[in-house]
């Protein structure tokens, strides 16, 4: 974990002082450092583009109360949204929402149709449930619940496996009760597919 | 052999008997506790957490409150095609009649507060058509079968509470997604009801009954 922060340290100042690329504010700016170029995602960073604009809020919430608690979340976000008002956040959250995302493709692909087969019917006798029922059917996301498509295999599987080691996000969320009932073998071929739909 | 010997054959033979009845009782019974709340479990994390319904990409109802009646119906009428809905039929395929049944029971004593988030523009006019019908085009008073306070009772589902997208879906696609197939089951009861009703007037009433309590 300490050398991916000094990776993204570097980057953060590499990025800061080389791609500024046009039309983007600095409040943007204060972003994209770490969620990369346009938004997309960087390494520990997940994709913000094409994120639903009220999960965004949501998780800022969840990081200023510190209720989204996890490593990452800790060392990075908390301080990256504390001084953030209410209004530039639902500013950002509806750009971020605007940019069309990219796939990360960067799962096992021979996993990917057992994955799709466990995202649409879950696996009911194993009380596991149809992601389908929430996320929709090409994991879009609605409301505050977020796409899932083409967000990066590993932090995908990340976060899928924090809820089992008891850490949270979203006061009263079902996902705790969700990954409770996935196995290993689930999670992998859960976030190969996810990451190659666009 | 004599008649002690056979005795003693025969009490141990009962004795056995007894024993391995009582222990696959045993053994049937510890996983089928376990199971069901399990199951229990499962079933909250789509239908909210104490069964007060959510909204995912579907509607998922209201259970708490329910009356185990018609929560054993619907269950069938997924297991069977009857009513059609991909999640649904996918979790109720693999439930034993007996799950179904323990499952029906369990909400019954579940009392949490209304899911809400209605419009409430028209809740007066919902109101008269839950309790008045509209004569003119056809429609029952609906407390006629569903109750005053919309409670429900045996097959007749609870009203009360349930979520209003939930509730808008099923009456303005009934011959889509219920009494599916040749055979003929409660939904055709309801079936005229939902025709008759224009889309605004189901709104109205869908909205008063979901903030029944
Ligand atoms: C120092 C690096 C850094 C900066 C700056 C940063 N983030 Fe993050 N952000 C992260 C990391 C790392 C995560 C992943 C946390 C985890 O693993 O749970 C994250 C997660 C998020 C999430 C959750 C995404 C999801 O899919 O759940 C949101 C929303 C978010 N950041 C928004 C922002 C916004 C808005 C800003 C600018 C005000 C910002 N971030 C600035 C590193 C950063
Ligand atoms: C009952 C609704 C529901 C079901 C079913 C469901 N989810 Fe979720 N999911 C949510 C909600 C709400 C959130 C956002 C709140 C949170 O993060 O806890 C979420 C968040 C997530 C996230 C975090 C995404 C991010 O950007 O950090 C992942 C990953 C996820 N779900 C995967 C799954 C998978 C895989 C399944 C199926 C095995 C599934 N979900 C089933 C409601 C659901
Ligand atoms: C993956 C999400 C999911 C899970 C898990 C789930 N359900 Fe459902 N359930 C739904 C959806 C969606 C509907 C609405 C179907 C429709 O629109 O016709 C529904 C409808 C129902 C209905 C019909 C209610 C009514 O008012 O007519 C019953 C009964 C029901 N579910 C019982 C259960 C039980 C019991 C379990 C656990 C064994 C369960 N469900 C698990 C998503 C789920
Ligand atoms: C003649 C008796 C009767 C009348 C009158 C009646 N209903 Fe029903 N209703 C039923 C029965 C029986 C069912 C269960 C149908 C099934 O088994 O699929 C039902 C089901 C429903 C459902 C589905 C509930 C769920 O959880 O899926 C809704 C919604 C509903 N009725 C609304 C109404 C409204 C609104 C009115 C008045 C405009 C009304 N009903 C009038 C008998 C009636």
């Amino acid at each position: 974990m300490k050398r991916i922060g000094l990776k993204l340290a570097i980057l953060a100042i590499f990025a800061s002082t080389v791609s500024a690329w046009a039309g983007e504010s600095a409040a943007v700016r204060n972003c994209t450092w770490c969620h990369g170029a346009g938004a997309q995602g960087y390494t520990v960073a997940p994709r913000l583009a094409g994120q639903r604009p009220q999960y965004i809020m949501s998780q800022i919430r969840s990081f200023r109360e510190h209720a989204r608690n996890n490593p990452f979340s800790r060392q990075y976000m908390w301080g990256a949204v504390a001084a953030l008002d209410p209004y530039t956040a639902r500013e950002l959250a509806n750009y971020f929402a605007t940019i069309a995302p990219k796939p990360a493709n960067d799962g096992d692909s021979t996993l990917a149709s057992r994955g799709r087969a466990i995202y649409m019917e879950g696996i009911p006798e194993a009380n596991i449930v149809s992601c389908y029922a929430c996320h929709g059917p090409n994991a879009e996301g609605v409301r505050d619940i977020p796409r899932l498509g083409g967000l990066a295999y590993s932090y995908l599987k990340g976060r899928l496996e924090q809820w089992g080691q008891g850490y949270h996000s979203t006061p009263g969320s079902p996902m705790p009760m969700v990954a409770s009932h996935l196995g290993p073998e689930e999670i992998e071929a859960l976030t190969s597919y996810l990451s190659f739909v666009r | 052999m004599s008649a002690t010997g056979l005795r003693l054959i025969l009490q141990t033979a009962i004795l056995a008997v007894a024993f391995s009845v009582s222990g696959h009782a045993q053994e049937r019974l510890a996983p089928a506790r376990g199971g069901l709340e399990a199951k229990l479990e499962y079933c909250k994390t789509c239908h909210g957490l104490s069964g007060q319904g959510y909204l995912g990409y579907f509607a998922m109802p209201r259970l708490a409150g329910q009356q185990p009646e018609y929560i054993e119906a619907q269950l069938r009428a997924f297991i069977e095609r009857r009513r059609s809905n991909p999640v649904m039929q996918n979790v109720a395929h693999v439930l034993s009649p007996s799950m179904v049944t323990a499952l029906a029971m369990h909400f019954k004593n579940l009392n949490p507060k209304p899911f809400g988030g209605a419009p409430r523009g028209s809740i007066a006019t919902g109101k008269k058509i839950y309790e008045e019908g509209l004569p003119e085009a056809n429609v029952p008073a609906c407390s006629a079968c569903h109750g005053n306070e919309g409670k429900g009772q045996n097959e007749i589902p609870r009203l009360a509470g349930q979520v209003y997208p939930y509730l808008v879906g099923q009456l303005t696609g009934w011959k889509q997604q219920r009494g599916q197939g040749t055979a003929v089951d409660t939904s055709a009861i309801m079936a005229p009801t939902a025709h008759n009703l224009t889309r605004s007037q189901v709104e109205a009433v869908a909205a008063y009954v979901s903030y029944l309590q």
